[in-house]
């Protein structure tokens, strides 16, 4: 018990004299999180209403697949995206590896699943009624479409909500993708990591507290805004 | 709607107002912390940067966070130090994903150079590596030989041993030493719950056989930089199989065009240069009473 306190303390001490290396850190795991989830909705929203609102053959077990991909480990993109971006593999030439932008594709990649998914899953709870009812008041197809999407708005967020949840506290991409580089490729994640196993479990538990706080605000502000 | 936009750009604010704060505090300290927020610029455009994987130890003593600001300065360029074993390591430099490798396994580093993954092996320091355990000694193989030590840890199988497990250099010094006591190293794996693969780097594993109050070969340098987290002492230091030499490849441009092979070379000559060398020498002195390191410039060391 005294070590999680000490690290609760830690993490008051770092917060408050807004240590460099920490703001740093987290400054990164926010910068890296937001903007893989941002790249992933802006793909998940046209695709997932273009998805649901298309019939074809296969969509059953494309959505299916998608569902089993949400628990996808990320040890295993991880790796993927390292070998696709090492220098050795396909699209070697742009160097990415080892870069905060891998991490951005690798954590994409991780939370489009999830995002398409669950606004799928969204835009399938809407009664059908309503997009007949809006053609038969005169709207065209895609004004019925947008009405649609409008009427899950605050489910669609719950879906980016989770997604940015998911990337923020990832550990496996950031890793092999990463390198958890001093200065470069460091987040919060990969810092925890490093510390606990150097020992240093004071450090890593302050870190983890500050992680979840700012996940916390996260949340947050992203509740306030879907409550209206 | 109002009321949670408010809140919302409240926040943005908030946000911007830290990194705005930050950014001012990281530019007027740029020893302290060389990386500040990524800017869009940073996150879109690679900068230029050299990338060495280094082997673990090296790491865990402390030597490369030491050395990597003065690199920096000196050839204004940005050091990617990556945490690696020598396996991961040669690994990473066959791929081109890094441009130098520090390892200390010199049969695998002359094998890469041979493949033509390397350019030029250039040791740059040494010490030795240890046999370390409980004070309780319960194998009983103090002052021991190391081979000998490994004989008895084997045939009596009491005491626990935790091995890298991690194709490190310190792994394949660990597998050459059971090779010299006449093991087969696959015999060894499948023994019985006294041997233990962590598969973990040297500052981990030592903690590990702290925590275990076990047997572990380590190096010299990670043993006292971790001298005051750890609960172990030297058990077996005398053999001449235990010297450990330290290596900088920088990686061969044939091979992998997008090596920088200059920036490369400057940091191998870095390495070398007669004042890093001195600093090597005197790394951990005031720390820890002992220097963790004996620089040989370029020579192989006999031991």
């Amino acid at each position: 018990m005294t070590e999680l306190w000490q690290g609760l303390i830690k993490a008051i001490q770092l917060i408050v004299t807004f240590d460099p290396e920490v703001m740093e850190i987290a400054g990164r795991s926010l910068a890296i999180a937001a903007t893989s989830c941002s790249i992933a909705s802006l793909m998940c929203l046209p695709l997932g209403s273009l998805i649901h609102f298309s019939r074809f053959a296969g969509k059953r077990l494309l959505i299916n697949l998608l569902q089993t991909l949400y628990s996808v480990p990320t040890v295993a993109i991880g790796l993927f995206v390292f070998v696709l971006f090492s220098r050795a593999g396909p699209i070697g030439g742009l160097g990415l590896v080892f870069t905060p932008i891998a991490i951005v594709i690798g954590q994409a990649l991780l939370v489009t699943p999830i995002i398409l998914g669950l606004t799928i899953s969204a835009l399938s709870g809407v009664d059908k009624a309503v997009t007949e009812t809006a053609i038969s008041l005169g709207a065209s197809r895609f004004q019925a479409i947008i009405l649609t999407i409008k009427e899950v708005r605050y489910a669609i967020l719950t879906a980016v909500i989770m997604g940015f949840g998911r990337a923020i506290s990832e550990v496996g991409i950031s890793l092999m993708v990463g390198g958890n580089i001093k200065g470069f490729t460091r987040t919060i994640t990969t810092a925890i990591s490093l510390e606990t196993s150097k020992g240093d479990i004071e450090l890593s538990i302050a870190l983890g507290i500050i992680l979840i706080l700012l996940a916390m605000i996260i949340n947050f502000a992203l509740n306030r805004l879907q409550q209206r | 709607m109002k009321k949670a936009t408010r809140y919302l750009i409240s926040i943005v604010i908030l946000l911007a107002m830290l990194v705005s704060f930050i950014g001012c505090t990281t530019e007027e300290e740029p020893t302290q912390s060389k990386g500040s927020i990524p800017s869009g610029e940073e996150l879109l455009q690679p900068m230029e940067r050299l990338r060495v994987a280094t082997t673990t130890s090296l790491y865990d003593t402390g030597l490369w966070g030491y050395l990597e600001p003065i690199f920096e300065e000196r050839y204004g360029t940005e050091l990617d130090v990556l945490y690696a074993g020598t396996g991961i390591a040669l690994e990473y430099g066959r791929r081109g994903d890094v441009d130098v490798i520090t390892v200390h396994s010199k049969s695998r580093e002359e094998q890469f150079i041979a493949e033509g993954y390397g350019v030029e092996r250039i040791p740059f320091a040494y010490n030795y590596f240890l046999i370390v355990g409980p004070e309780s000694d319960p194998a009983g193989i103090k002052e021991m030989t190391p081979e000998d030590a490994f004989k008895k840890l084997a045939d009596t199988g009491t005491g626990s041993f935790i091995s890298r497990g991690d194709d490190s250099g310190t792994h394949g010094k660990e597998k050459a030493i059971w090779k010299g006591a006449g093991y087969d190293y696959e015999a060894i794996r499948q023994a019985e719950e006294w041997y233990i693969e962590a598969g973990r780097g040297m500052g981990p594993t030592l903690l590990m056989a702290s925590e275990k109050q076990a047997y572990t070969l380590c190096d010299m340098g990670t043993f006292l930089a971790y001298k005051g987290k750890i609960d172990l002492v030297p058990i077996v230091d005398k053999g001449s199989i235990l010297l450990n030499v330290y290596s900088a490849i920088a990686c061969n441009p044939e091979k992998n065009p997008k090596v920088k092979y200059e920036m490369a070379n400057n940091l191998v000559n870095f390495l070398t240069s007669p004042e890093i060398q001195k600093l090597i020498g005197n790394y951990g002195t005031k720390q820890y009473g002992v220097p963790l390191f004996i620089p040989c410039a370029g020579a192989e060391p006999q031991s």
